[in-house]
């Protein structure tokens, strides 16, 4: 753990550094006004928003798995993501002049109707065929987001659209990122709740038996991956991937019992981000590449050798 | 005490279990036989409100399973389930901590640590403790289910069939550990029961289920017997009596009676 927050640091402060904007903590100090604006300004947003996103993310994907019971799942890719999308397409076209926090609010609740759709689907699937429940949360997310797009398309909003479906950073500046911080919180409810959750995840009869709220978990966990993803999206945009593997990856190091594994998900969730933004940042400077693309491309070989690694693990 | 009065369930229109009315006095241990499909399982799982009760009314010590607060009724009754599908990745320790959730919340003290100690030991689980359940063979993945259903330190505790993949150390050392445990703390268990000679060594009392009809309650020595044998299995088993224990010899058909000396 130790390691992993060292790391964390480091890649933290490679990326208030890292930029096309030539900036350096000397001047800053030495009272360099421009200096210090860009690293306020965009730097640490920027290097803010990445670990937020990055850490809630992951405990999001983790407690999607919790409640469905499955490691094959995230939120980005079972109908959360898209329905937070046509939740804020939605706002943007109807109600223009809301503040920003009214279309999350929009988009959240858009988020937890289609989160509460997959897991009535999910009710009607035979439990022995594991790999039946990613395969329905992506067609489900890909029905929602063909209406977002038929609806964007309509409304002349697909270029609105695309912002929200490849996730990126290089926008975040003061002011266009705090809506994350509620991430953060919801984050921290995970960990709270971290028994209950793992409870859950050992499926209703056990949570029956222990005296647990079944319902009522089910309905907080919901209310979290859901308003989590919502946030992501409506700031930076969808982020593949992060909520499948980190999960996963924490499953294999130190098992499903929430109360050590959200911390793990959070730091690792955290770290992978940075490293892949800073990544992005780097590989064709001064242009960026999207984290979304980063992410997909390195988000996939992970997976694929997580599924082939050890197959017994997951799939049972 | 366990009173079930005039319970019947049905499932998808199937009557599953028919004006099933008795009562369990507190302590020892019951056994509960029948035939697949008599019942047994789904009498259990109403019991410990893992379904609701349709007809009928189910309590212990006077607390009604449909009436009382689930979380109170945590600290009263545990069951083990038959099939255990928890495929979340927990060491033993951590699954047999769980049991005490209704009792700490999230926040255990000394008291559930040594429950949980306890109940590991039970269980002969101690040198696995830091095992992940998918580490595990079928009968220590049993046993650690059933260590967490110890922890939680009910006064009734209900088992479907807990001897499932246990081999005859084991399986004999669970059943010990249990009657020990009913004799020590005065609880009461009630175990859904296949191997008719473990519940006659083991039981206080045995409660026969067919087709999702009560059929009889009795004593081991009332119910193991040739003629009650048959009409709850419609299968005729001998049944002989060694070091005063009825021992029914149901894997081989009763030989057949002086065919080989006309």
């Amino acid at each position: 753990m130790g390691l992993a927050l060292t790391s964390i640091l480091v890649m933290a402060l490679l990326s208030l550094t890292i930029g096309v904007a030539d900036m350096s903590f000397g001047a800053v100090l030495q009272g360099q006004v421009d200096d210090a604006l860009i690293l306020l300004a965009s730097r640490v947003p920027r290097t803010m928003a990445l670990i937020l996103t990055g850490a809630s993310m992951a405990i999001a994907g983790l407690i999607f798995q919790m409640l469905t019971r499955n490691k094959f799942v995230e939120p980005a890719t079972a109908g959360t993501a898209e329905s937070a999308g046509l939740g804020l397409l939605v706002a943007v076209f109807f109600l223009p002049t809301v503040p920003m926090l009214a279309k999350m609010l929009l988009a959240s609740g858009f988020a937890i109707a289609g989160t509460v759709l997959f897991l009535r689907l999910l009710d009607r699937l035979p439990r022995h065929q594991p790999l039946l429940v990613p395969l329905v949360g992506l067609m489900l997310g890909g029905v929602i987001g063909a209406v977002a797009t038929f609806f964007a398309y309509q409304t002349d909003l697909l270029q609105y659209l695309g912002i929200w479906t490849t996730g990126e950073f290089s926008g975040v500046l003061r002011g266009r990122y705090e809506l994350l911080w509620i991430t953060g919180g919801l984050a921290l409810i995970g960990y709270l709740y971290a028994d209950r959750f793992s409870i859950i995840g050992m499926g209703s009869d056990v949570a029956i038996t222990l005296g647990l709220n079944h319902r009522g978990v089910m309905w907080l966990g919901l209310l979290v991956v859901s308003v989590i993803t919502a946030v992501v999206v409506v700031t930076v945009g969808s982020i593949p991937f992060l909520g499948l593997i980190v999960p996963n990856i924490v499953s294999r190091m130190v098992g499903d019992n929430l109360r050590a594994a959200v911390p793990w998900a959070a730091s690792l969730g955290a770290g992978l981000l940075l490293f892949c933004d800073i990544l992005g940042r780097v590989l064709r400077a001064p242009y960026e590449v999207p984290i979304g693309t980063i992410l997909g491309v390195l988000g996939s070989a992970v997976f694929l050798m997580l599924l082939l690694g050890r197959q017994s693990h997951a799939v049972r | 005490m366990i009173q079930i009065s005039d319970v019947s369930h049905q499932i998808s229109g199937l009557p599953i279990l028919t004006d099933v009315t008795f009562t369990l006095p507190k302590g020892g241990i019951t056994a509960l036989i029948g035939p697949n499909g008599a019942g047994k399982s789904t009498l259990l799982s109403l019991m410990a409100r893992l379904s609701k009760v349709q007809t009928g009314a189910i309590s212990f010590d006077g607390a009604d399973v449909s009436t009382t607060p689930t979380q109170a009724l945590a600290k009263r009754l545990s069951i083990l389930r038959q099939d255990n599908s928890v495929s979340a990745r927990l060491t033993v320790e951590d699954l047999v901590g769980f049991g005490r959730y209704p009792h700490h919340k999230g926040r255990p003290n000394a008291e559930d640590h040594r429950l949980v100690q306890e109940a590991l030991a039970a269980m002969a689980l101690m040198p696995l403790r830091q095992r992940f359940l998918d580490e595990l063979s079928g009968g220590q993945r049993q046993r650690a289910f059933v260590a967490m259903v110890l922890a939680q330190d009910t006064d009734y505790v209900l088992l479907d069939e807990p001897l499932n993949y246990l081999d005859m150390k084991h399986a004999r050392q669970m059943m010990e550990r249990l009657r020990d445990t009913a004799r020590e703390q005065g609880k009461s268990f009630v175990i859904v029961i296949h191997d008719i000679n473990f519940a006659a060594a083991y039981a206080d009392r045995i409660v026969a289920l067919k087709n999702g009809r009560l059929h009889a309650v009795g004593t081991p020595k009332d119910i193991v017997t040739r003629p009650m044998l048959k009409q709850v299995f419609d299968l005729d088993i001998i049944v002989e009596n060694i070091r005063n224990l009825p021992v029914a010899i149901h894997q081989i058909a009763p030989f057949p009676e002086r065919q080989e000396h006309p």
